[in-house]
């Protein structure tokens, strides 16, 4: 038996520290990290960042580290600042085990917040990229045996599924899509409103957002949607040669005539909710400035965002390196431009950055990329719960069906596999907290399977992260009440 | 802290964390300071306990903690948190004379 006193124990060798996981990044002159996996953000001052240099040459002691520094800082700054940076984890003792990745499944019942109707397969357009009916759909909805069209009883059942499955959340989240939404107006017609008195009797709230090609609108549908308060996203690629390559309708004719008054009048009438355009970028379509000068300037969308095709590898509109580049410098040209607005609490209708920042002030650390099959999940036109709006209707990615609920044990099953903590290459990776691996229909486009991460994307996934954290630092400086939109 | 600053959200969170640690040994008769971290003892369920009861208060017990810590390391039917003196530790409390102003010469046992 051995009996400790409180003497303190004398320790033979000195402890060497060493780094430990964060991701560096400097803005507005000052110095950050951000911490791996926790997620957190601090700014270090001048000893901290200098303690920091002399342990990126390699392992120290600490009085080895005030030795190195004694000329410029004081002995006590300097013990502080290691005491600080170890505490924060951002270094530590040289043979200290790294971070785990946790393995914790979220709790059993997750509600439900938002649920995406396809109310039906069918499309007046025939873009060339399209992943629902293009080269690389997962279902062929041409031969399945599901309806083209959602019916009314159908959709009825999801709503009664999604205010089960919501289950305390005050506010629920319909999306109507499709194929092309607008083609199955009276199902979203008679929704809607067996939507609003449902929800009123659970004393519950839902909000009811579409997206639509823009084709069929028509004066009384614009006139619904903006009396509904429906959000409403139109899928748009960019000024009329931009459009007109791969939005094309059967015949091959391009789409911009057609859907440009339509969309005016949509924008002139519909003002009780921001409208947004969705534009996929291809190989051919990177001029990323111009289509958002057109979009948002031009026509007057309230939000621009954009999204890379999803494509299988050899398909010649996929986006390669030299493009994913353009992109990205672009990317964050847009990215600087939005910073300049919200330092002075304007509004800017580039809407990739905002999700990301938002992410990035809660300091999410997620063990999924998002929220399918968790919080989201998509129906097919028959009713079919699937991970999300993108699996539709496929089988391998069922969880039940709107009129018996979701198959607990297949979601589990399923949250089992996808957790990053199966993502091993994804464990050295310090963007892990934001991306948790990408996409999972990314994932089976390009890998054939859903669990694979999406490695053809980190180059640019990682180069994006560190601008949206070098937009956040800058903003956090010069503007730091903006922040505070973040909050909720 | 003096050399970090906490920029985003979870930051704060971690720094109120290390701030949390650091508090001193307090004690419980009073107001817990916020965010203190409350024991949980052996004995929510089965003696009303040398920590706390189950709201984090000491007042309510039926004894005082000195004398609960005495009684957990002397007589306690149950395997408590303090060594066993009956064959183990028997001089586990030698240097603490009077419990109240001497506890913090109790320390941990290995066996
Ligand atoms: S997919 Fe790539 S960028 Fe994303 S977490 Fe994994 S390794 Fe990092
Ligand atoms: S799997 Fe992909 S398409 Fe589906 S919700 Fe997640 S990110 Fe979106």
């Amino acid at each position: 038996m051995t009996v400790l006193t409180t003497e303190p124990l004398m320790v033979e060798t000195p402890t060497q520290l060493a780094l430990r996981e964060f991701h560096p990044f400097e803005a507005s002159g000052a110095r950050y990290v951000y911490l791996v996996p926790s997620a957190g953000i601090f700014q270090l001052d001048e000893p901290s960042g200098a303690i920091l240099d002399v342990l990126a040459q390699g392992p120290r002691s600490d009085d080895e580290i005030v030795g190195a520094l004694g000329q410029r800082f004081s002995e006590e700054t300097l013990r502080d600042g290691l005491t600080e940076l170890q505490q924060i984890r951002v270094i530590g003792d040289v043979g200290a085990p790294r971070e785990q990745v946790v393995n914790d499944l979220p709790p059993e019942g997750f509600p439900l917040t938002t649920m995406v109707l396809n109310v039906t397969n069918k499309c007046n357009l025939a873009c060339t990229y399209c992943y629902e009916y293009g080269e690389d759909k997962i279902v062929d909805t041409t031969c399945s045996d599901q309806p083209k069209f959602m019916a009314d009883d159908t959709a009825r059942d999801g709503v009664e599924f999604l205010l089960k499955e919501s289950g305390p959340l005050k506010v629920a989240h319909l999306t109507f899509f499709g194929g092309e939404t607008l083609l199955n107006f009276p199902v979203l017609q008679d929704t809607v409103a067996y939507a609003r008195k449902r929800a009123e009797e659970e004393g519950k709230r839902i909000e009811f957002s579409l997206t639509t090609n823009a084709t069929l609108l028509r004066p009384e549908i614009i006139e619904w949607l903006a009396e509904n308060e429906i959000g409403v996203t139109v899928s748009i690629d960019g000024p009329k040669e931009v459009q007109d390559k791969m939005r094309v309708f059967h015949s091959g004719k391009g789409s911009y005539e057609t859907v440009q008054p339509k969309i005016k009048e949509l924008l002139r009438v519909h003002t009780s909710r921001p409208i947004g355009a969705r534009v996929t970028l291809t190989r051919e379509n990177l001029d990323i400035h111009r289509i958002y000068k057109h979009l948002h300037e031009e026509m007057g969308f309230w939000e621009v965002g954009f999204a890379p095709v999803t494509t299988a590898p050899d398909r010649d509109y996929e986006i390669q390196d030299e493009g994913y580049v353009r992109m990205l410098a672009q990317f964050g040209e847009l990215a600087r431009d939005w910073l300049e607005h919200a330092v002075e609490n304007r509004h800017h209708g580039f809407s990739n950055i905002k999700d990301t920042l938002e992410e990035i002030h809660k300091g999410v650390s997620k063990a999924y990329p998002c929220g399918a099959g968790l919080g989201l999940m998509g129906v097919s036109t028959g009713g079919d719960v699937a991970l999300c709006h993108r699996f539709a209707a496929s089988d391998d990615h069922n969880f039940g069906t709107v009129a018996d609920g979701i198959d607990r044990d297949k979601q589990r099953e399923f949250l089992e596999e996808h957790h990053i903590k199966n993502k091993t290459d994804c464990h050295t990776c310090w963007a892990r907290p934001i991306c948790s691996g990408g996409c999972y229909h990314e994932a089976n486009t390009r890998y054939g399977e859903t669990q694979a991460p999406n490695l053809h994307f980190c180059t640019w996934v990682r180069s994006w992260t560190h601008t949206c954290l070098e937009i956040y630092g800058e903003l956090s400086e010069r503007n730091p009440s903006y922040l505070a939109r973040f909050d909720a | 802290m003096k050399n970090l600053k906490p920029i985003n959200q979870k930051a704060g969170r971690i720094e109120a964390q290390i701030r949390r640690e650091q508090l001193d040994v307090v004690g419980l008769e009073s107001q817990p300071p916020e965010g203190a971290n409350i024991p949980l003892g052996c004995s929510l369920v089965f003696f009303p306990g040398w920590e706390v009861d189950s709201d984090g208060g000491t007042a309510g017990l039926c004894q005082p903690v000195e004398r609960d810590l005495f009684d957990c390391h002397l007589a306690c039917f149950w395997p408590a948190h303090v060594p066993d003196q009956l064959n183990h530790s028997p001089d586990w409390t030698a240097k603490c004379a009077s419990a109240q102003k001497d506890w913090r010469k109790l320390d941990l046992v290995f066996p």
